[in-house]
């Protein structure tokens, strides 16, 4: 692998570590399973177990739930369903977490109306894991069974403009000129209607919560699964009214989470409320059947029109979108606005709608709306290419814009020409014949596609406290999340560079929030975010520092501003005379201190917002290989160009950006829930037979990251890799497989079927 | 709990009196399949005869040049055994087409064959299954069945027989050899799993109390000209949705002898003898091959379009037989088996 990453010092000395592919400190503790995840915690005194039932029909109404038999079996401590549930917390706002949709949230056991298949309808308390389940298996509940539908199309005549409200939800853009007018006047067109079904986030570490009940009024350690624990704290405080104090979330490891854990899950509500009732321990982890029952990536219908004249030039652009919600909430994704950032039209038109079936809410699932509108809009562009009869890289070049169409600001930086470039180079994308069905190896059509994809680069309020102990050894606490990205190294390469001491001097702590808050992780915000607050906290430690370096005896230092020192080596120096040098423990030593604290503050900067459009870029070349007479489609060769700002550590960068083309694969050839829309119920919920790609599905994926650094859109000049990796990747393959077969796939997934 | 008793039986008489001395009683092999469907609670035995102790993990040859597979030996080691390797390649291929490494280095050939099926409502409490729940309806036939039958389907069952060790069993013809109450008995490897009709909970002509002792190999393995191919939703751990075993003897150029069984496509693995016999004594070509994947296929029936419904199967199903066809007679067999392990067509 090779990238290309900000140009370091002339003289790199051994504590400028950012930008270097170090490894995560945590690694080791995950390999060997000593890294404890939410389920795997020990409590101070016994530990009962919850078992939730699910419902098995998708709208009605529970007339009659069995407890008492239930409640007879030895070692069963407590039925909860909505029939015992304690008066809580009136208002929706009070379960509003930090990025519910508009709407009615979900409240588990409340009310004994069903409302979607596999909702929580109960859960047994036993004193073991076996006989929870058991006793949740025996369980009898009676319905009364509603007419329903979970049919998108069925409901498609009931749509309705997305409402505003949920947080980072952009409404389409304002229409340009006349769309209609010129797109009948144009020479060349395209329209098309593209469709994914609904996909599950399905991480491997189940959601799962341990509740420590320490047996001091109403105080609890609760361990979580989850992406934020702040987020779990400030839903959990506001419904049971408890104080921070009485409930403390602690979630230092989180096995994957994909947007599937930015909303507090209902297993996290059932255990609280178990262990207020019994006061007592209580453990509750959701099975893999379950996971099916959480928002998922909403099933999404979207029709393109385009029209290009005779050169190559868009001259029309229509992108609209009908997604599904719930019946209570309005989950919304920013799907369409993608086409009019990326591709500047003179005429456009944009509208993105809802309609509402029996399902759960949708939810957030890893680049959410943008890998939706990327399939969609990335595909027609490959379309709009051939039938203006220009290579598809020369079309995006040719309608590449500096300043985003949909808000008339410039870029704070975009780099997606030098994607474009590099990619094309690496992959050797020259020595494509563009017409379809023009490549072969052997017995197999060989096709090469191409697509591009953006990211918003965002930053969130965060903030950090540093800790710098007598012994030259510091501490920084941040209440964020690693859910497997890499925070814990990335964090620790940032405090480390800050204060010039080597890594293994630094410890950085995340997931509690007795720690400064930080928001949940994702928007590929956390290492802007929370990489900006840990260097400002650091830099605050540094700036004590100097001081009290200036207050040594002899000290070299006097005089000399803050701007004008570095940190290097674990010593403090003038930047004009690295000889004026103070090592750090000295500096302790003399003035007496056992440590320094500091805190660090990061947040949107309103003044950049207002005059700069903020986006991470990526460009994405494919190459597959397709047995036209069974369908089958092998992606072979991937190379994904990603400008995303300053990479701080290009080992665990590239592991993101891989995991993101790997994610790419599985929804362009694989992944879907199957709904039956006679059950009301998605009915592979397991990872038998839910398709991701195993390792042989997987060949060789390149990953560039090209230079670019971006101080406007983050104060450490990072945009975020999080999402951008999987974006383009699925149109990339559906390009790839139309220049292979001259077939024209815009269902997904690319199932072996749709080639026959 | 689902409370259960559990006997170590250490021979196949005491395993059979065993189980027929107890309700509800079911042989435990390698618990791949019986322990995952206990803990989906869609088997609930009250009884447990645990067949680890039993003498049945041998390969032996037999005095006819043929092969034993004991009930107990691993798939993992039957298909790495080395006999099996060089004179039932097609075997050892369709094995390691399977499941994955761990599950094949527990799975017993005898747990093998009765495997349930992986039709997605079976394994649904909440919803309606003639196999699981006699009378209660199949959900597959309207709802999505990628996974389901398009030969031999019923009203009452649509479901597959999900082996792929199977597949090769039938085409090589083999011989089940079960005991009983009543003592031993062979079953003809097509007459041991049975078409759903309007018994779709039975899955094969086991009578009660019998137990697969061993599995017997025809001296003819066909390791001149052999394939498997299995067309699945990923290269690795999903079941077929067509898989082809073939099996030829060519006499020059022409086909002396065919066998072939088709999996992913109906409640057993599936062949159709007057389409092998279309074959024998022909010479290759697509004409030939298109004419006997139509033969198969004559009375097909699907279950619904689109890609969540079954109907594809038939052309993907007649195309996975002319492409079987045409590898095995095409093939040159100093190529090494393992080429063929990850050579998902």
């Amino acid at each position: 692998m090779s990238q290309t990453i900000a140009t370091p010092p002339t003289v790199r000395l051994d504590t400028d570590v950012i930008g270097r592919p170090v490894s995560r400190p945590e690694g080791p503790a995950k390999v060997s399973g000593a890294a404890k995840y939410a389920a795997e915690f020990s409590v101070t005194g016994p530990l009962w177990y919850g078992y939730i039932v699910s419902s098995p029909i998708a709208k009605g109404k529970i007339t009659k739930i069995y407890a008492d038999e239930v409640l007879a079996i030895p070692g069963v401590q407590q039925v909860f369903s909505h029939e015992n549930v304690p008066s809580l917390a009136w208002f929706d706002r009070s379960y509003k977490d930090q990025v519910a949709p508009g709407g009615s949230p979900f409240r588990p056991l409340h009310e004994p109306e069903i409302q979607f298949s596999q909702q929580p309808v109960a859960m047994v308390v036993a004193e073991t894991f076996e006989l929870a389940r058991y006793a949740a298996s025996v369980l009898r509940i009676e319905y009364d069974v509603d007419e329903f539908n979970t049919d998108l199309k069925a409901a498609a005549s009931k749509s309705f403009d997305a409402p505003k409200g949920k947080t980072g939800f952009l409404p389409p853009p304002k229409p340009k000129g006349d769309m209609d007018a010129a797109y009948a006047d144009a020479p060349h067109k395209v329209s098309g209607e593209y469709t994914h079904r609904a996909q599950m986030a399905n991480p491997m570490e189940m959601f799962g919560t341990t509740i420590d009940w320490l047996g001091d009024g109403k105080k609890m350690k609760i361990y979580d699964k989850t992406q934020g624990a702040p987020n779990v704290q400030q839903y959990l405080t506001k419904i049971f009214g408890l104080s921070k104090e009485e409930a403390r979330i602690i979630s230092r490891f989180t096995g994957g989470g994909f947007g599937a854990g930015l909303r507090p899950q209902y297993q996290v509500f059932m255990a609280v409320l178990a262990a207020l009732e019994l006061e007592h321990s209580i453990r509750v982890v959701m099975d893999r059947s379950q996971m099916f029952s959480m928002g998922h990536r909403p099933h999404t219908i979207q029709n393109l029109r385009l029209a290009a004249d005779d050169k190559g030039h868009l001259q029309a652009l229509e992108h609209t979108a009908l997604a599904e919600t719930s019946q209570f909430e309005e989950e919304t994704e920013t799907v369409v606005n993608w086409s009019g950032i990326m591709y500047n039209s003179p005429n456009s038109k944009f509208d993105y709608q809802l309609t509402r079936i029996d399902v759960n809410t949708p939810a957030d699932m890893r680049a959410p709306g943008a890998a939706t509108g990327s399939f969609a809009i990335e595909s027609a562009i490959d379309e709009m290419a051939y039938a203006a009869g220009v290579d598809p890289l020369d079309f995006r070049l040719l309608n590449y814009t500096y300043e985003d169409p949909t808000e008339n600001k410039p870029f704070s930086s975009k780099r997606l020409d030098a994607c474009y470039h590099e990619g094309a180079a690496r992959f050797g994308w020259e020595q494509r014949t563009p017409e379809p069905r023009s490549m072969r190896d052997g017995n197999m059509l060989v096709g090469w596609g191409m697509a591009a994809g953006c990211w918003d680069a965002s930053t969130q309020k965060a903030a950090a406290k540093a800790i710098l102990h007598a012994d030259g050894t510091l501490v920084v606490n941040s209440a964020t999340n690693d859910q497997g990205a890499g925070t814990y190294v990335i964090m620790t390469q940032v405090a480390a560079q800050t204060l010039g001491l080597p890594m293994a001097q630094v410890k950085f702590n995340l997931g509690d929030t007795e720690f400064p808050e930080a928001p949940i992780q994702g928007g590929s915000w956390t290492a802007n975010s929370v990489g900006t607050a840990v260097q400002n906290a650091c830099q605050e430690v540094g700036k004590k520092l100097l001081k009290l370096a200036q207050d040594m005896d002899d000290s070299p230092l006097k005089g000399v501003d803050f701007e004008d020192v570095q940190f290097a080596n674990g010593c403090l120096r003038a930047n004009e005379d690295v000889s004026r040098s103070v090592a750090i423990t000295d500096i302790l030593a003399a003035s007496g201190e056992a440590k320094i604290e500091a805190d660090g503050k990061a947040g949107p900067n309103p003044a950049n917002l207002l005059k700069y459009s903020m986006h991470s870029h990526n460009a994405v070349f494919v190459e597959v290989k397709v047995d036209e007479d069974l369908g089958t489609v092998h992606v072979t060769r991937v190379v994904d160009a990603v400008a995303a700002g300053r990479i701080l550590n290009p080992k665990t960068a590239r592991s993101q950006v891989l995991g993101g083309v790997v994610w790419g694969i599985s929804m362009a050839l694989m992944e879907e829930a199957y709904l039956n829309n006679d059950l009301g119920r998605y009915v592979n919920h397991n990872y038998a037979e839910y398709h991701i790609p195993v390792n042989a599905d997987i060949k060789k994926i390149d990953v560039i990251f090209v230079e670019e650094e971006d101080h406007i859109a983050s104060a450490i000049g990072v945009k975020g890799v999080g999402e951008v990796g999987m974006l383009g990747v699925a149109a990339a393959i559906c390009n790839a497989v139309y220049h292979a077969t001259g077939k024209r796939v815009r269902e997904l997934p690319l199932t072996i079927d749709k080639l026959l | 709990m689902n409370s259960f008793t559990l006997t170590q039986a250490t021979a196949a008489d005491e395993a059979v009196r065993d189980l027929t001395s107890h309700d509800g009683a079911a042989y435990l092999g390698g618990g791949t399949n019986l322990v995952d469907l206990m803990k989906y609670n869609l088997e609930r035995p009250s009884h447990l005869t645990s067949l680890g102790m039993l003498p049945l993990a041998d390969i032996t040859g037999l005095p006819d040049g043929g092969l034993r597979l004991g009930a107990l030996a691993t798939n993992a080691d039957t298909a790495w055994h080395p006999e099996v390797e060089k004179r039932y390649p097609l075997l050892s291929q369709t094995i390691l087409a399977g499941a994955t490494p761990q599950l094949r280095n527990a799975a017993t050939n005898g747990g093998n064959l009765n495997q349930r099926t992986r039709c997605y409502y079976f394994y649904d409490l909440a919803a309606p299954c003639n196999k699981r729940e006699p009378g209660t309806g199949c959900s597959a036939l309207t709802g999505p069945n990628r996974v389901c039958g398009v030969l031999g389907t019923s009203d009452s069952c649509i479901a597959t027989q999900p082996s792929d060790m199977c597949v090769a069993l039938a085409a090589l013809e083999a011989v089940v050899r079960v005991q009983g109450p009543d003592g031993e008995r062979t079953i003809k490897f097509q007459d041991y799993h049975r078409l759903p009709g309007d018994q779709p909970e039975k899955d094969n002509t086991l009578k009660p109390g019998e137990l697969v002792t061993a599995i017997d190999l025809p001296a003819e393995g066909y390791a001149d000209h052999f394939v498997y191919l299995k067309l699945r939703d990923r290269s690795s751990y999903a079941f077929a949705l067509v898989s082809v075993a073939v099996g030829l003897k060519m006499n020059g150029d022409t086909i002396e002898k065919a066998r072939f069984a088709l999996g992913g496509v109906a409640h057993k693995p599936w062949r159709d003898q007057a389409a092998e016999q279309l074959l024998e004594g022909q010479k290759p070509s697509p004409d030939l091959f298109r004419q006997v994947a139509a033969k198969v296929f004559a009375e097909a029936k699907g279950y619904g379009e689109g890609s969540l419904h079954n109907s594809f199967k038939i052309e993907l199903g007649k195309r996975a037989i002319v492409r079987a066809l045409k590898q095995a007679t095409e093939m040159q067999y100093e190529v090494n088996p393992n080429a063929f392990l990850n050579s998902n067509p």
